[in-house]
């Protein structure tokens, strides 16, 4: 199979060609060359796809290069694909490429572009030699290739210190992540004695309830190593604890946000514990732990993204929760449901991002869905859009009972999947969370389209489209050209500001407070490449759950699909076509439930959810404040280490090292040679004089002897 | 030959000539002549040192070696004298204790 060589090479040698170009071949060459490369990459990945669906291919491995080679230690570059791999490649791909198309209409202002699309392009690259990875270290290496890529998106505009910031903290937390991670690969050596993937699975049964000494004590084996392993994951994918990156990261443009933060790198945590899912069978604790943390994951990021009012914020909580759904999959055992929300997910969420994006552009970079409002007749199309999204998150669809076809969005099969999965894995607090959460996600998923889309116009308030209207009066221009208006000290244009929004405040105004009206500001439809992957994306949200559901989760098919790739639970995915009918509706009702609340709360009556806050101040703040993680994380590490840091740099530096070493030695020459300069007269018969001396006593010295 | 003059009160001469250029060479705040004129003591010294061991031990390499230090001391004389002049123009003094621009 040499066109997996393709799929993965050529993302990078657009990287290579627009990167190293940059400047020299400017913005239209570095564009076509990226977004083209994407789309053959895309177009050879989904005949790949189509034939382990038909059942056609099988896994092979493509060796490209010896990598390491030392002793027992033997590491190779080598392309693996096989069902989950092809999953992970057509979603890579393809969203990738549509993200590509989008930025040429999303970043046309930007000055930067070659470098834009250069850092996308290596991250496409980074993100594909992660899911072909044969073995633990070149999952690593892509690993930490996306997690650069990430950083560098995040930081794009790194004029913005805000963004800088925002990069740092996302590379940071992610260390945290890949520590453990790197402990595992490390631990899984010790132990197997290989870093090769398939020969890990096919040795980890052997190893289940074998313990390990550290230090004092002795745990199971494969317990602790799956549990470092998840560590990385947890880091990467922003489960609870490691999470308070992923909303920090929407300062990069949205589609990065799209890209990176919401369809792939953010999943690379579930790709690799259904990856290695074989491994996880052995150690029971091990899968309670990622259920839990999953679970915890996704109601926690739900509650927070009810009261965002950026409306980037909100769809970053949102993918943060529904990781926690495909964790809390994994964890009970439905690995192919958890796949399965993955693959549906990164169409859905990429369209909702990229969606908010189009709202963003139309509405002048204004980010608060305060300020929104009515949108739904000025820009129907990414209304329509979006609400191919809302549907397909929220998991609009016909439950499968008294003989109706189970068909619905996207959402609506993966995410009753698991909910279900939840059930008859003999968890049901497991699936009163998912229940749980599945009516919040509605519920903000719905609160979102009302505020933005439906309502009346509340653009007047808005500073940045008061900043657009007086650029149009004033100028007579186009208000797309905003940007250029501006230029920092250095005379270079500012990039479009785009942020992770503003922290909301309590004292903010209620959008229903906020004076109605547009201030005569007409929002304009984005770009037709900003609408093309809004449409397909859309068919995607509406198509990928029943077309594909039968593969993924079906007890007959989906073993024949995954052919042991992971360890597909037969028996759960029978069992959990057998949920009794109340369990089945939980989601559905759930759902709708969510669906009236936000309805009545902010189109019947708007004044609801102020009252509503006002009256459970200590709650509502304690969301707003998102549960204080950020705070006591401030607190626990923040300061301490600065205190740390502080206290080395000046007493460990400034005053031992800087003291005794560099200014010590500076401070003995000075004195000596002024001492020395003292002896100096400049007057020859002193010298003559103590040349005598010295030639006297030298003389006596060699009589004497 | 008790009273006659022996190799000892040649050598007690040139000592006392010796010390008396040293001493020149030292103790002079006046100007730089009489510095030149004490090495030419210290010189004349050595030469009656040269002299001396010369004829006390019947060794004539010590007189012609005492010829090389006339020489190199009327050479020295001259080259001394001649920067004395320039050095005269320049600052306008020989007087020794302005002689200190070494002093950093």
């Amino acid at each position: 199979m040499t066109s997996i060589l393709f799929i993965v090479f050529l993302p990078l040698l657009a990287a290579i060609i627009a990167g190293l170009g940059n400047k020299a071949i400017g913005a239209v060459p570095a564009k076509v060359v990226t977004t083209a490369m994407l789309f053959v990459s895309c177009l050879l990945s989904w005949p790949i796809f189509l034939g382990f669906l038909s059942g056609a291919n099988q896994a092979t491995v493509t060796p490209v290069l010896e990598w390491i080679h030392s002793g027992d230690f033997a590491v190779a570059w080598a392309l693996r694909v096989d069902a989950l791999t092809a999953v992970m490649l057509v979603v890579i791909t393809s969203v990738s490429a549509l993200v590509h198309l989008y930025s040429w209409g999303y970043m046309a202002e930007d000055p930067d572009q070659p470098r834009f699309f250069a850092y996308l392009s290596l991250f496409t690259f980074a993100m594909l030699m992660l899911v072909t990875a044969d073995n633990l270290v070149q999952m690593f290496f892509g690993w930490e290739g996306v997690g650069l890529a990430s950083y560098l998106l995040i930081g794009f505009w790194f004029r913005k210190p805000s963004a800088n910031a925002a990069a740092i903290k996302a590379f940071v937390v992610n260390r945290v992540g890949d520590l453990g991670f790197m402990l595992g690969i490390f631990g899984t050596f010790l132990v197997f004695g290989t870093v090769s993937i398939p020969a890990i699975l096919a040795a980890a049964p052997q190893m289940a309830g074998s313990t390990i000494g550290f230090l004092w004590f002795r745990a199971d084996t494969m317990t602790v190593l799956c549990l470092l392993l998840f560590v990385g994951a947890m880091g990467k994918s922003a489960q609870l604890g490691l999470h308070t990156w992923l909303p920090d990261a929407m300062e990069g443009p949205t589609p990065v946000s799209a890209l990176i933060h919401a369809a792939t790198m953010v999943t690379a945590g579930v790709f690799m514990v259904c990856r290695l899912s074989p491994m996880f069978e052995t150690s029971p604790t091990a899968l309670h732990v990622v259920t839990f943390i999953g679970a915890a994951t996704c109601l926690f990021a739900a509650t927070v993204g009810m009261v965002q009012t950026d409306i980037k914020r909100v769809i970053a909580y949102s993918t943060c929760s529904q990781l926690g759904y495909m964790f809390f999959a994994a964890g009970v055992g439905a690995y192919g449901a958890a796949m399965f929300h993955l693959f549906t997910h990164a169409f859905f969420k990429a369209l909702l991002f990229l969606g908010a994006g189009s709202v963003i552009h139309a509405m002048h970079h204004e980010q608060d869905m305060r300020y929104y409002g009515g949108l739904r007749r000025e820009i129907p199309l990414t209304f329509w859009a979006m609400m191919m999204g809302t549907l397909a998150i929220t998991g609009v669809g016909i439950p499968g009972i008294f003989g109706l076809p189970q068909i619905g969005f996207a959402g609506f099969h993966s995410k009753d999947a698991i909910i279900e999965a939840g059930w008859a894995a003999g968890e049901p607090g497991v699936w009163f969370v998912g229940v749980l959460v599945a009516a919040i996600t509605s519920f903000y998923s719905w609160r979102l389209m009302f505020l933005t889309f439906w309502g009346t116009p509340r653009w007047a308030a808005s500073e940045h489209i008061q900043h657009a209207l007086h650029d149009a009066h004033g100028h007579d221009v186009d208000h797309h050209a905003h940007g250029a208006h501006h230029a920092d000290e250095h005379g270079a244009p500012v990039p479009r500001a785009e942020s992770a929004g503003d922290e909301p405040s309590e004292h903010g105004p209620a959008q229903q407070d906020l004076p109605a009206g547009t201030g005569g500001y007409h929002p304009h439809e984005s770009p037709l490449p900003m609408l093309i992957p809004l449409i397909v994306l859309s068919i995607g949200a509406i198509a990928a759950g029943f077309v594909f559901q039968r593969y993924f989760i079906e007890p007959t098919s989906g073993e024949t699909y995954w052919k042991g790739v992971i360890a597909f639970r037969e028996h759960l995915m029978h069992a959990m076509h057998g949920v009794p009918v109340p369990i089945k509706l939980g989601a559905t009702i759930a759902m709708l439930l969510g669906l009236v609340t936000a309805w009545y709360a902010y189109i019947r009556a708007p004044r609801f959810p102020a009252a509503f806050a006002g009256h459970f101040r200590v709650l509502y703040r304690f969301l707003l404040h998102k549960y204080y993680f950020d705070e006591l994380y401030h607190l626990l590490f923040v300061r301490p280490a600065f205190a740390i840091g502080r206290l080395l740099w000046h007493r460990g530096d400034e005053k031992t090292i800087d003291r005794f070493g560099p200014n010590g030695s500076a401070w003995l020459v000075q004195v000596g040679s002024r001492l020395a300069g003292r002896l100096q007269t400049g007057y020859v018969y002193t010298y003559a004089f103590v040349m005598l001396i010295g030639l006297t006593a030298a003389v006596t010295w060699a009589i004497s002897q | 030959m008790n009273g006659s003059i022996g190799l000892i009160h040649y050598l007690i001469v040139a000592a006392i000539l010796f010390t008396m250029g040293v001493l020149g060479i030292f103790l002079n705040r006046k100007n730089l002549i009489v510095i030149l004129m004490a090495i030419e003591l210290i010189l004349l010294a050595v030469n009656i040192n040269l002299v001396a061991f010369s004829a006390a031990l019947h060794d004539l390499v010590g007189q012609v070696f005492a010829m090389f230090v006339l020489t190199v001391a009327a050479g020295e004389a001259a080259i001394g004298l001649a920067i004395l002049v320039i050095y005269f123009r320049g600052r306008g003094t020989i007087a020794v204790d302005d002689v200190n621009r070494m002093k950093g």
